[in-house]
């Protein structure tokens, strides 16, 4: 059940970070597309939200100081992406 | 400076173990038009290109197949779990046993190793460009046949989100070779 949970939590953030992704990508060759950007910015601030959720739960989602993490040290806690069964 | 985000970009759902799909998938990880060969073509290309638009570009779509080679890697990962010997044989990854055990290297679907001469860079950022979108084209092509090759659903929508994503890396490189023109073009006039 908990892990049903983390991984719904997970697509969350897998399908915003990709709408960040694609709109980033379109961002780079249409600078001046101020509608784009303000999805951009939007989309943004859903997926530092949902990561912060995400990172409380069940460990830090990024290495190098971009994550805080709990006691004792989370980051090496599996499963690693590779081994993810779903 | 790269950050590590422990997540696949899509999910990978395998229903059963297919060591002869994990061998064709291989041309995916280190073969011509691989990830591996996008992410290193696009992630060299960018110190040369002059317009910040295909600066951009080059360094987030070399990102982004940085995350596919993750993908295409963890598909044949768990399409190899827990083979036997024998069953390896039988996929015809004998060879590959032979030298790696079940180890993971980067070559084609035959075993051919990984080359830098399957990519290029001229510092002509026209033939750059036009090399990316071929690129882009090739690895579509690619993902078109493996498609072919499975019946399995979790398989397919895996590899179907990446075939769409050489679509959208065609277009965003079409707009960049665009403003690359239009730069040469208005440097002509001073």
């Amino acid at each position: 059940m908990m892990m049903d949970d983390r991984l719904a939590l997970l697509r969350q953030i897998q399908e915003v970070e990709f709408a960040a992704v694609e709109l980033n990508l379109y961002l780079d060759t249409h600078m001046e597309d101020q509608r784009a950007l303000m999805e951009y910015n939007q989309i943004h601030k859903q997926l530092m939200m949902l990561k912060q959720q995400y990172e409380m739960l069940y460990g830090p989602l990024t290495n190098f100081g971009f994550s805080p993490s709990q006691y004792p040290w989370k980051w090496i806690e599996g499963p690693w992406p590779w081994e993810q069964v779903y | 400076m790269w950050i590590y985000e422990k997540k696949l970009q899509y999910p990978v759902k395998i229903c059963q173990p297919d060591l002869k799909m994990a061998k064709y998938l291989l041309t995916q990880y280190g073969g011509p038009d691989g990830e591996l060969s996008a992410a290193l073509r696009y992630l060299n290309q960018r110190y040369t290109i002059p317009t910040n638009e295909a600066k951009a570009l080059l360094t987030d779509i070399g990102t982004e197949e940085l995350a596919h080679v993750e993908i295409i890697v963890t598909m044949i990962y768990q399409l190899m779990k827990d083979a036997t010997v024998e069953e390896i044989e039988a996929a015809g990854l004998g060879g590959n046993y032979a030298i790696r055990d079940g180890a993971l290297f980067y070559t084609d679907a035959n075993g051919v190793p990984w080359t830098a001469t399957y990519i290029q860079a001229h510092g002509d950022p026209v033939t750059d460009l036009h090399e990316d979108m071929a690129a882009e084209e090739k690895a579509r092509a690619t993902y078109e046949n493996l498609l072919k090759l499975t019946d399995d659903p979790g398989l397919k929508d895996t590899l179907r989100f990446l075939r769409e994503r050489e679509v959208v890396h065609f277009q965003r490189f079409g707009e960049a070779l665009r403003i690359v023109q239009e730069y040469q073009q208005a440097k002509k006039f001073y």
